[in-house]
């Protein structure tokens, strides 16, 4: 009986180390194969876009009519030039896909985080109050449901005005209504728990329940579906600035550049269409494999 | 005789359910005037079969639920008067343990983490509460080393104990265990029902122990409630209640506790169908529809709970005129 007293002292006494639940996330990513090649992927795309005019082997501003559509390295000729090949005004392909990744990879994450943002504060609201504001705010997402989400994107930007930025807040708010919908529902399901019931008779107030109970238990679905939100919400900043309302031309942005080649994809310059298209892709591979990985990290039971 | 820690007068909880196929609302009659009081450092068994409003009970004196009527009296005080701030202080003295130890406990926190909550949110022992945890958890049979892990990495039993160290975790006066053991295997009930008694007399605790199982019952209360369709029909010392049951429901109920021996021959009580809704309680008494000994009476008139002999209170028709 003494001795388990003065380990207890003792044990209590030791520094608790509060980055060992950090540490042990990190180690169990840290294992998880598929999350480090998308973690080294992403790594690697935002040193492209950080390091563009050190790395980019030609302008990406540069027009030079004269070789406009010329296939890049796996044909004979300009391949030293053009790596990647050449869009429909001569500007090197490589070059605008490393400057886009820039643009790109910013109205994915920064559109994504404003819907993530605005979407689990309406969900948790909603959710976990229920009855009345979960009436308001369900019935507000309802009606902006109603509208498809392009033709909304667009009146945002007609009020806001165009731009890239403009861009981003619109698409924000496009995924906001989602968002909300899949928090409310993970939130519904956890509000019912009786570990939430235990923390209501200990006393904890409403924000302690939902910050430290609610959102850790519901981040699950929020990871998976911002992930795989962030490749749309690329492909949606290319139709705004298709529509002259996103990125302006010449800017070099994914999407855009995607939507400008398109007619030229029957004239036989596949490569103008395709590279874009696989950057994107590339993209949103690294973030779901990540995303992935990471939600399993952050579940305790799934660590050995 | 000890002073009442806890009184209940004339609880009532309704619950609004939707309608029938017309449409029409109805009301779910969960507890329905129920009287009951507990005197300090006793257990106040709480039987019935299940929906009869046990947990409902349990949950309305933490106030989990509101009720629609009634008192709760705690130290003197109705708890039903209670502002945010005199609730919060409130669940310094009052906790529950929950029935289920596999949904009760935050998958993503660690043991030490759940049961230095309740201290957390009421700022108490700031400095010493890692020791004041471990204790805690020493006192249910969980080793320090064991207190980094997740709820996950335990078994049923050992999570039990983890609920009964948080709900000790703000030195209670009065703990409402909503059945306790009856998600745990047989063995293991023993050894939580030993726990809780043992911390019972060490801290002098205040039981309202909410069971379906009577030998259960019977092993850790001083008093015994039986409860049908949201009433009391039956409350006494344990010891009358189990060797001079009057009410035909508590004596049905004590039947069908099983015997671990063949060779005993007993009258066997068994009640045909099915526990009435509680949307339509059945007019007079509400166990008319199964009672073995009916009297013309029974269908019309509702018995009032009464004191036939000293403590022991019964709700019947058959012995109303005593």
């Amino acid at each position: 009986m003494f001795s388990r007293k003065k380990k207890i002292e003792q044990i209590s006494k030791l520094q608790v180390n509060s980055y060992s639940e950090l540490n042990e996330t990190f180690h169990m990513l840290w294992s998880n194969k598929s999350a480090m090649i998308g973690l080294i992927l992403i790594v690697i795309l935002v040193i492209v876009a950080i390091f563009a005019p050190f790395i980019a082997p030609n302008d990406p501003y540069q027009r030079s009519l004269p070789f406009r559509l010329k296939p890049g390295i796996w044909s004979e000729g300009l391949s030293t030039r053009y790596p990647l090949g050449t869009d429909y005004m001569g500007r090197g392909i490589l070059s605008r896909l490393i400057y886009g990744a820039r643009d790109s990879l910013t109205v994915g994450f920064i559109a994504v985080g404003i819907a993530a943002s605005l979407g689990i504060f309406l969900g948790l609201l909603a959710g976990y109050y229920g009855g009345m504001i979960d009436h308001l705010i369900m019935r507000f997402v309802d009606i902006m449901f109603a509208f498809p989400s392009i033709l909304l994107a667009i009146s945002i930007m007609a009020v806001l005005g165009p731009g890239l930025e403009k861009a981003m807040i619109a698409i924000g708010i496009v995924y906001t209504p989602q968002m909300a919908r899949v928090v409310r529902g993970s939130v519904l399901t956890v509000r019912g728990t009786v570990y939430i019931e235990a923390e209501k008779a200990i006393g904890s107030s409403d924000f302690r329940i939902i910050v430290l109970h609610v959102l850790p238990n519901v981040m699950a679905p929020i990871i998976v579906y911002s992930t795989l939100s962030i490749a749309s919400a690329i492909l949606d900043a290319a139709a705004l600035g298709f529509l002259g309302l996103g990125a302006q031309p010449p800017r070099p942005e994914w999407g855009a550049m995607l939507a400008d080649s398109r007619q030229y994809l029957m004239s036989g310059a596949w490569w103008a269409v395709t590279f874009p298209g696989l950057a994107i892709m590339i993209t949103v591979l690294a973030l779901n494999l990540l995303g992935d990985g990471l939600r399993d990290a952050l579940d305790p039971r799934l660590r050995k | 005789m000890a002073e009442n820690l806890l009184e209940v007068k004339n609880l009532r909880k309704y619950f609004p359910a939707r309608g029938d196929f017309l449409g029409k609302a109805v009301t779910v009659k969960a507890v329905d005037g129920v009287d009951f009081a507990i005197r300090k450092g006793e257990t106040l068994g709480l039987a019935g079969e299940s929906g009869c409003g046990k947990t409902t009970i349990g949950k309305l004196i933490l106030r989990l639920l509101e009720p629609t009527e009634g008192e709760i009296i705690f130290e003197g005080k109705n708890i039903l008067q209670f502002n945010k701030n005199k609730l919060k202080s409130l669940r310094r003295h009052v906790q529950i343990i929950f029935q289920d130890p596999f949904a009760s406990l935050d998958p993503r926190k660690t043991v030490e983490y759940t049961v230095a909550e309740p201290m957390k949110v009421h700022s108490l022992n700031p400095r010493q509460r890692r020791q004041k945890v471990l204790q805690l958890l020493d006192k249910v049979g969980i080793t320090p080393e064991q207190a980094r892990r997740y709820p996950h990495q335990f078994s049923g039993g050992q999570r039990q104990r983890i609920g009964i160290a948080r709900a000790l975790a703000l030195n209670p006066k009065f703990i409402v265990a909503d059945e306790p053991v009856s998600a745990l295997d047989v063995s293991i009930q023993a050894q939580i029902l030993n726990l809780m008694m043992d911390l019972q007399e060490e801290f002098h605790l205040t039981y309202l122990f909410i069971a379906h199982d009577l030998s259960v019952i019977n092993h850790v209360s001083d008093q015994v409630t039986i409860m049908y369709l949201g009433k009391i029909v039956e409350l006494a010392p344990k010891k009358i209640l189990f060797h001079s049951p009057l009410h035909p429901y508590t004596k049905a109920l004590l039947s069908a506790i099983p015997i671990p021996d063949p060779t005993i021959k007993r009258e066997q009580v068994v009640l045909e169908g099915d526990v009435p809704s509680p949307i339509n309680v059945p007019s007079g008494c509400r166990f008319h529809t199964r009672c073995p000994s009916l009297l013309p009476v029974c269908k019309s008139k509702e018995p009032v709970l009464r004191e036939i002999e000293e403590n022991h209170f019964v709700a019947c028709h058959l012995h109303g005129e005593s």
